[in-house]
């Protein structure tokens, strides 16, 4: 569910502001984008999913459901 | 797969030894206040140890092995075997072992040579000297692991100069017929050696003019062929996926779970990479020793400053069950399961 994805995404980046990010939102803008965050977000998907994701997965996605499309094709 | 146990050798110490220079990340002035917050938070590294320009991984694993030698008691005369792993040797020609067997006055007899591993040197270290002690009935030995790598990190690489900082080990083996087996679990994939990578001034990319021109290869992060390069998501990636396994596996084939053992020690690669490993193992925050929020990745010597820093008490006054994991560079990887009992552990010597 990608709703549990946000929620997840949500918990671990205190930043974010907890209704703000959607399926369709770009997360380049909504995270302040930078290498940390990209790894926060692989550990997150491995310790929640166990699925791995690459740069290469990060680089040609632009939004939530984007990413989590490739989670879901994986699990 | 290359599971294997060796009876028979006893640690019996182990000594760290780091520049006395210090640095702060909140001070690293190249990226913006918030991102040295970050680094600090989530990369896990305040401070870090920096060696002064002239001083050598040599000087500091000699400053460890004379302390250690000392504490111990030994007759140097006894040592006859000597294994330097490092990926920051003094020359490309010759080896370092030489050096420090000469310079700690070993004798003549002292096998002595060289080990190009990194994070994972410590590990595979231990496997080489507790073979060859095994094989030829040495009665002591010395493995002296360690790393400078600030020297080779660029300044204007915000993926790699607030992560590395300068340490050196020695640790101590005698043949002792009732010590515990060590147990063993070694593996390596060079398909990925270009992950972690100086890539001029070996014999594949002679060191040319060239090497010393800074290229951008990213936001903040600029550097020259002769400095390191990190691939960070890479790393990462093979981190998660083969560390695991590898480590339970060697539990497996020990019958034993992480309840067996009283501490986790990993190489300390960075605070995220780190905690997600310890998560997916399923092993407590109080089992599992940080040494990089004030010493940083330490390359080569984590797991044994860690060790020195962290477990020194315990280790000095009972027995310790210890799992520990060396990853990175190569890539190369593996853990060992050790006994260590009432050793011989110093303080970390400021050098």
């Amino acid at each position: 569910m990608i709703e549990d994805f946000i929620k997840n995404i949500e918990a671990e980046f205190e930043d974010l502001e907890p209704g703000k990010l959607k399926p369709e939102s770009n997360f380049r803008e909504a995270f302040e984008w930078n290498s940390i965050n990209a790894l926060i977000l692989i550990a997150l998907i491995k310790t929640e999913y166990n699925v791995s994701i690459n740069a290469e997965d990060i680089q040609k996605s632009k939004t939530v459901n984007d990413i989590f499309t490739i989670v879901k094709s994986r699990m | 797969m290359a599971i294997f146990s060796i009876p028979g050798i006893r640690l019996a110490g182990i000594a760290a030894a780091v520049p006395r220079k210090e640095v702060s990340n909140y001070d690293y002035k190249w990226v913006s206040v918030k991102d040295r917050e970050m680094i600090v938070k989530t990369v896990g590294v305040e401070k870090r140890r920096v060696a002064e320009p002239g001083t050598s991984t040599s000087d500091l694993c000699y400053t460890a092995a004379e302390k250690l030698i000392a504490d111990l008691n030994w007759d140097k005369k006894e040592i006859e075997l000597l294994i330097f792993i490092s990926q920051s040797r003094d020359f490309i020609i010759p080896s370092t072992s030489g050096i420090i067997q000469d310079r700690l006055g070993l004798p003549h007899s002292c096998v002595a040579y060289d080990i190009g591993l990194g994070c994972s040197g410590w590990v595979y270290g231990i496997s080489a000297i507790a073979s060859m002690m095994s094989a030829t009935r040495i009665k002591k030995a010395l493995l002296l692991v360690g790393d400078i790598s600030t020297l080779t990190a660029s300044y204007r690489d915000k993926s790699t100069y607030p992560l590395f900082g300068d340490a050196a080990t020695a640790t101590a083996f005698e043949l002792n017929a009732d010590a515990a087996p060590i147990h063993f679990n070694l593996e390596s994939d060079g398909s990925g050696y270009e992950a972690i990578i100086i890539p001029d001034g070996g014999l594949r990319n002679f060191i040319s003019k060239k090497s010393f021109d800074y290229k951008k290869h990213g936001t903040g992060i600029y550097r020259t062929r002769f400095q390191l390069a990190l691939n960070g998501i890479e790393v990462f990636n093979f981190a998660l996926r083969e560390v695991v396994p590898n480590a339970k596996k060697l539990m497996q084939e020990m019958q034993k779970t992480t309840v067996d053992f009283d501490y986790f020690v990993m190489h300390q690669a960075n605070l995220l990479m780190n905690e997600t490993i310890r998560k997916m193992m399923k092993i407590e925050k109080e089992k599992t020793p940080y040494s990089i929020r004030e010493f940083g990745n330490t390359s080569s010597a984590s797991i044994p400053l860690t060790i020195v820093h962290k477990l020194r008490e315990q280790i000095s006054t009972r027995k310790v069950q210890l799992l520990t994991s060396g990853f990175g560079v190569g890539l190369s990887w593996g853990s060992v399961a050790i006994e260590l009992d009432k050793v011989v552990c110093p303080e970390v010597i400021e050098f």
